[in-house]
């Protein structure tokens, strides 16, 4: 698919992956494979969701891309520079909540600026500006344990869009929310994203909710994760979940992650008989 | 205040220290705090009672010896003879007449109060240096290397084996004592600063890490307050360790201390003093206990009271 192999990259996009494998351990008697030959671009203001069976490597992918750990093959690109450690202009949520539970809900928002020893007058304002995108002007006095879990995850949103990233990395932000709460937090997002205009790379396990958002559906195998298929989605939004699209959209998802998890499972029984 | 505010009344004469007409109504009527507060202690007394009582009926039976396990209303009932053993005027040197100095009651308050200092000077230096080298130990490989090894070989050695150095090091007075709280916490201390340290949530660092914290940053504004709670709890913890070596460093000669009563009264065989003593200890160890725990409430305003969780089962 592609050749180069240069050290620059002329591309301007926001993620670019080229051949990129984590190997936990690698070198020890430990070591398994987690991804292998990831060849993946997500465009400026893209929506790409990363959908996979648990454990096939998604997690391992945004912390690579996010640059928390080091790809053991190939190379990452982010808007021409390549990605060797962490940077505010690529934030990661967590699935549950990573909120400092001593700092109040404005000081964990504006946690990245007094990193960099901005005023109080300062991050109190961007804090509130972030706050009021995600529509909790209120909280910003309250501590994260006053919060209930869907609020808790739009400070982490608003702690993120606070640094102005150019691509959001988020992985299962949703998973631990009850379905309503969840359809909700979709709309939210979404709205979120066209506000910022970043990209944003969301994992998750959920087909209904990658046919909610994406607007490309990387599907993975399973461990080691690679890259099984992309599919596009180009429904206009908002979105018609109950249309006959979205439902032909869902059973093709279903199909090829069926194929995964079955693998999957029989993986894990060979591994019960050896062990 | 802010219920002042909000109910407008300002009677005359309110004071400038907040207690304003309102706010004292506020507090009244939210009895519930006040009525747990009761309830604790009705509790505290009667586990307490029960045990004395227990012991009283031993006695009343005849089958304990009240020579050797005198009751609690004969120890306690002789107060004011036993205050006298809490000797802390210096009565053998030049120029002080034999009945000078203190006044009993005085005596076994002074007595208290040193014997507390040490505790909470020990501690509190030992917590200093244990925290300061456990995150040093994590923060710098070297000093894993070069340090950990030692102090990992040195955490089981008992206080006790430490008495001879303490007296080598610093002779007599309130510095061997101190040093042996130091001493007997310390390596402990490093280990679960260490432990907590390891078991910070790596959210909490990815989060840092992402927002362009540095490593220093990293210690100071996230691991720092992440270990807090659980430190804490090792310092209450600790805080018993504290009382229980404090008495054995007291028994060499300090001048003056718990420790050194206690002494005295073994020597002198006087079961009495022994349980007064005991009492005492007992006492002063539950009041700091809850002092530290309010402390701790005050201090780790975020974490949600855990003593209910289990109420259910
Ligand atoms: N920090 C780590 N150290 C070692 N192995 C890890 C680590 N994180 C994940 N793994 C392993 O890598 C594989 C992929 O995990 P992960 O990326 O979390 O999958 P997913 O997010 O798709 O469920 C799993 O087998 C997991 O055990
Ligand atoms: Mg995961």
């Amino acid at each position: 698919m592609c050749s180069e192999t240069t050290s620059t990259y002329s591309s301007k996009d926001a993620v670019i992956c080229r051949g990129v494998g984590k190997t936990w351990a690698a070198g020890t008697k430990r070591a398994h494979e987690a991804l292998r030959d990831i060849d993946l671009d997500v465009k400026p203001g893209e929506f790409v969701v990363l959908l996979g069976p648990s454990g096939c490597g998604k997690s391992t992918l945004l912390y690579l891309i996010a640059g928390l750990e080091d790809a053991t093959g190939g190379q990452i690109w982010s808007f021409r520079d390549r990605v060797e450690a962490p940077s505010p202009d690529r934030s990661l949520i967590f699935q549950e909540t990573s909120l400092f539970p001593w700092l109040t809900v404005w000081q964990n928002v504006s946690f990245g600026l007094s990193l960099r020893g901005a005023p109080e007058s300062e991050r109190r304002a961007i804090a509130a500006e972030a706050l009021q995108r995600v529509g909790l002007s209120a909280a910003m006095d309250k501590r994260p344990d006053e919060l209930s879990g869907g609020m808790r995850q739009r400070v982490a949103v608003a702690r993120a869009l606070a640094m102005r990233p150019k691509v959001l990395l988020m992985d299962e932000p949703f998973a631990a929310l009850d379905v309503q709460t969840r359809a909700r937090m979709q709309d939210f997002l979404l709205d979120v994203w066209r506000d910022s205009g970043a990209s944003i790379l969301f994992v998750t396990h959920h087909i209904d909710e990658a046919v909610a958002l994406a607007d490309r559906v990387v599907v993975f195998t399973s461990r080691p994760g690679r890259i099984k298929t992309i599919v596009p989605i180009d429904m206009a939004r908002p979105r018609n979940l109950f249309s006959p699209e979205a439902e032909a959209l869902r059973i093709q998802l279903t199909e090829l992650l069926r194929d995964e998890v079955d693998r999957a499972f029989a993986e894990q029984e060979a591994f019960g008989a050896t062990a | 205040m802010a219920l002042a505010e909000a109910g407008g009344i300002k009677p005359a004469g309110a004071s400038a220290s907040g207690w304003s007409f309102p706010v004292m109504m506020g507090r009244l009527v939210d009895r519930s705090v006040v009525w747990r507060a009761l309830e604790k202690l009705f509790w505290t007394c009667l586990s307490v009672g029960m045990f004395a009582g227990i012991w009283e009926l031993f006695w009343w039976f005849g089958w304990a010896d009240a020579k050797l396990l005198p009751p609690p209303h004969v120890f306690v009932g002789s107060v004011v003879d036993q205050a006298k053993f809490f000797n802390t005027a210096t009565r053998w040197s030049i120029g002080t007449a034999m009945n000078s100095g203190p006044t009993p009651f005085e005596a076994v308050l002074i007595t208290l109060g040193a014997t507390t200092g040490r505790v909470f000077s020990g501690l509190l230096i030992a917590s200093v240096l244990a925290i300061g080298m456990g995150v040093l130990i994590r923060y710098f490989l070297l000093m894993d290397r070069m340090v950990l090894p030692t102090i990992t070989l040195l955490s089981p050695v008992s206080p006790i084996a430490w008495l001879p150095v303490a007296i080598f090091l610093f002779g007599i007075g309130n510095a061997p004592a101190i040093f042996m709280v130091v001493i007997a916490l310390f390596f402990h201390m490093v280990l679960a600063t260490i432990n907590q340290i390891d078991n910070v949530s790596p959210n909490f660092i990815n989060v840092a890490r992402t927002m362009g914290a540095t490593k220093r940053q990293i210690y100071g504004r996230v691991i720092v307050p992440a270990i807090l709670p659980g430190m804490l709890a090792v310092l209450r913890l600790n805080l018993f360790g504290a009382w229980m070596v404090v008495l054995i460093a007291e028994s060499t000669g300090v001048g003056y201390g718990m420790g050194q009563v206690i002494m005295l009264a073994r020597n002198t065989f006087n079961p009495s003093l022994v349980f007064f003593c005991i009492f005492l200890i007992g006492l002063l160890g539950f009041v700091f206990d809850w002092l530290l725990r309010q402390a701790q409430r005050r201090i780790l305003y975020w974490l949600p009271d855990a003593t209910e969780k289990l109420r259910v089962l």
